[in-house]
């Protein structure tokens, strides 16, 4: 692992240097990304935006760690994560990142404390602590009272609010959230972005995907992509922060 | 924590379980059978040990019993008026059976024959058995009250007596008879002890031995039996009187080392083919039902080890299955877990967790079921049945092993699945 000189580049927590995303599709090659290099400072907030297929998606995995780069570098406070390992990626997840989905991702079988739960299980909280934590983040999130249900029984809004909900438990430095909003209605959509805002207030730094210019005018950095290239950065730059 | 960890991830897999509740069952069917199966096959092999070392105890486990035996044309000439059979044992045969064979240790020779007796005022038949002091030492029973026969009665030739348990409670004899007289056919005999006695038949595949002593018996001295009743014997058939003259009926035969046993035996069945033209003995070795005994645990083996090993293969299989489709239809669950952060070897755990407690629930229904079969087979078949702690733990072993090995495939299989990949996953 390639530590980083923290001296100068000290807020950035995220940094991609020449990333390429390549996806051999028979004898043809999808440049998913083309060569990224981008840097997010702690405690930002992005929204990326740009057309269908321009390779949103596919940054926001490189960066949550779900996915890997075909070439190129990706820094992650300073760490190099493109060498780690499936077990050291897992832990960084685990214990650094926070993953919001457009489809919300909730385990149908378990109940709304449960799923919230699921990361401190697998940090190994036991489970008297980690019912408690639940309870806190539900209510953080606006969802006291709704511990015992099962995601069937919830709204879309509510759905999104245990992943929030989840995606808070480990306490996470980055959240990540690929069209949080895609499956609500704008009134809903906008208490969720609320909600995220506040996250970021709080200090955390907040990265999202959408397509809607309403839901990107809450980031206060905006930065639009096109072909699996940076076409633009809007507001605020790099060093605004 | 390490513990209440476990037990949670048991009650996780138990839950998950439960969702499909149906399905779960049906899975489990294959190792319910073959651990049932297995169990049923400890135990059948476990009683039939246990019963044959029982029967053994019973007939003397170094004992060779030889008995004479009325041939079948033998037999057929009694009917004829006025002739007398002659067969069976000799006190000859006695005397070289103790003498020729070094490991012989000790003998018991009984002369058997039926009598009226009278107590008092009771008056029954009894089976009179004249015999020595060897007899109560090869023949061990317990003495209820008074003495067994001693060298002296034999050397001074006085009529006495030892009556069964059984015996004494029907001819109304008690403790304190001891010291009073018994008619005996036509003699009077001292009571002067009474032991307990085993009575009926030990059997083994098709291996039948008589065991030496019957519920109803009244020992004497050999000597005073010779004496009062001679060697011929009249028995009234509904075809008129039938007369046999025989010299002893049992020879019990004790060897001094377990391993010497059949050898003692295979020596005196060639001694008496010498000596007897005909085949009027039978040379019975109790130590040949524990063989048989292994050789109906052998075929039990084989056919409820069969069943077993293809009800578990085939349950496993079943298992291995299940939990396939399971991983298949659970694709987003494992990509979400991943996703948040679960590594590869948790999600493995995972679902090993759940084939485990799968094949182990399976194996305890399976108990039941095996607990069920042995006895139905004694309540069918009479067949002695023992369930043993092995026989518990080792079936259920199996199971737990069942669920690891056929669920590791699985397992591993879920393990594989790329969190985004999994997350496209509709
Ligand atoms: N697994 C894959 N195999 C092959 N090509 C892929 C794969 N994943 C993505 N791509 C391609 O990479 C490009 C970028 O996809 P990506 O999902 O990142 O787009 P996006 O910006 O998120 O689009 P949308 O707004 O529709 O979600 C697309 O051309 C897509 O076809
Ligand atoms: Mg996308």
């Amino acid at each position: 692992m390639i530590e980083r000189a923290c001296s100068q580049e000290g807020k950035e927590i995220v940094k991609l240097e020449d990333a390429q995303k390549i996806y051999q599709m028979g004898t043809q090659e999808v440049k998913a990304l083309a060569g990224v290099t981008v840097s997010f400072k702690r405690g930002s907030f992005w929204a990326i935006m740009g057309p269908s297929g321009s390779g949103k998606s596919t940054m926001m995995n490189i960066l949550g760690c779900l996915d890997r780069l075909s070439s190129g570098r990706y820094y992650l406070e300073g760490q190099d994560v493109s060498t780690l390992d499936d077990d050291s990626l897992s832990e960084l997840r685990l214990r650094h990142l926070g993953f919001i989905f457009q489809s919300f991702n909730l385990i149908p079988q378990l109940t709304v404390q449960r799923n919230i739960e699921l990361p401190l299980y697998y940090l190994g909280w036991d489970s008297v602590q980690s019912a408690q934590r639940a309870k806190e983040i539900a209510e953080e999130v606006g969802l006291g009272d709704r511990l015992g249900h099962r995601p069937t029984e919830l709204s879309g809004g509510q759905m999104q609010r245990v992943a929030i909900g989840r995606a808070l438990a480990n306490d996470p430095q980055i959240l990540f959230a690929d069209e949080p909003t895609g499956n609500l209605d704008t009134t809903t959509g906008e208490q969720i972005l609320e909600l995220l805002v506040k996250l970021n207030k709080q200090g955390k730094t907040i990265i999202i995907v959408t397509h809607e210019s309403t839901i990107a005018d809450h980031a206060r950095n905006k930065l639009h992509m096109l072909d699996g290239r940076i076409d633009r950065i809007e507001g605020n730059s790099n060093e605004a922060n | 924590m390490r513990q209440t960890r476990f037990a949670r991830n048991i009650w996780l897999g138990i839950e998950n379980l439960l969702l499909h509740k149906l399905r779960s069952f049906l899975t489990m069917l294959g190792v319910v059978f073959g651990v049932g199966s297995v169990v049923a096959m400890l135990s059948v092999g476990e009683g039939a040990s246990k019963e044959a070392l029982e029967q053994i105890r019973k007939l003397g486990s170094n004992n060779i019993i030889v008995s004479s035996v009325k041939s079948a044309e033998e037999e057929a000439l009694s009917t004829t008026h006025s002739h007398m059979s002659i067969y069976g044992l000799l006190y000859e045969d006695h005397r070289r059976i103790a003498e020729s064979f070094s490991h012989v240790k000790q003998t018991a020779p009984a002369k058997i024959m039926r009598k009226d007796s009278r107590l008092g005022e009771k008056e029954m038949e009894l089976r009179v058995v004249g015999t020595i002091p060897q007899w109560f030492e090869l023949v061990p029973r317990e003495v209820v009250a008074g003495r067994v026969l001693l060298p002296l009665d034999v050397a001074q030739k006085t009529p006495v007596a030892i009556l069964t348990e059984y015996g004494a409670r029907k001819i109304l004899a008690t403790e304190s008879t001891i010291g009073q007289t018994i008619r005996i056919g036509g003699d009077q005999f001292e009571v002067i002890g009474i032991v307990k006695s085993e009575s009926g038949q030990a059997q083994a595949g098709n291996i039948q031995i008589q065991i030496p002593d019957q519920e109803v018996d009244v020992y004497i001295p050999m000597e005073v039996a010779r004496r009062y009743f001679g060697d011929i014997f009249t028995k009234r058939t509904s075809s008129g009187d039938e007369r046999e003259k025989v010299e002893l009926h049992q020879i019990i035969v004790e060897v001094d080392e377990g391993d010497k046993v059949e050898a003692v035996a295979a020596g005196i069945k060639r001694m008496m083919e010498q000596f007897h033209k005909k085949k009027d003995y039978a040379v019975s070795v109790p130590l040949a039902l524990r063989k048989q005994a292994e050789a109906t645990k052998r075929r039990f083996n084989i056919v409820l080890g069969s069943i077993a090993g293809i009800s578990l293969l085939v349950g496993g299989i079943g298992i291995m299955n299940i939990m396939l489709a399971s991983v298949t239809e659970r694709t987003r669950e494992i990509g979400i877990r991943r996703a948040i952060g679960a590594k590869r070897r948790q999600i493995v755990y995972q679902f090993l967790i759940e084939t485990t407690v799968l094949s182990t629930t399976g194996g305890i229904i399976g108990l039941g079921v095996g607990a069920l079969i042995p006895f139905l087979i004694t309540y069918f078949s009479g067949m002695i049945t023992v369930m043993t702690w092995k026989g518990i733990l080792l079936p259920l072993s199996i199971s737990v092993t069942i669920g690891i090995l056929f669920g590791l495939y699985p397992a591993m299989h879920a393990a594989k699945v790329e969190p985004i990949v999994a997350l496209r996953h509709e």
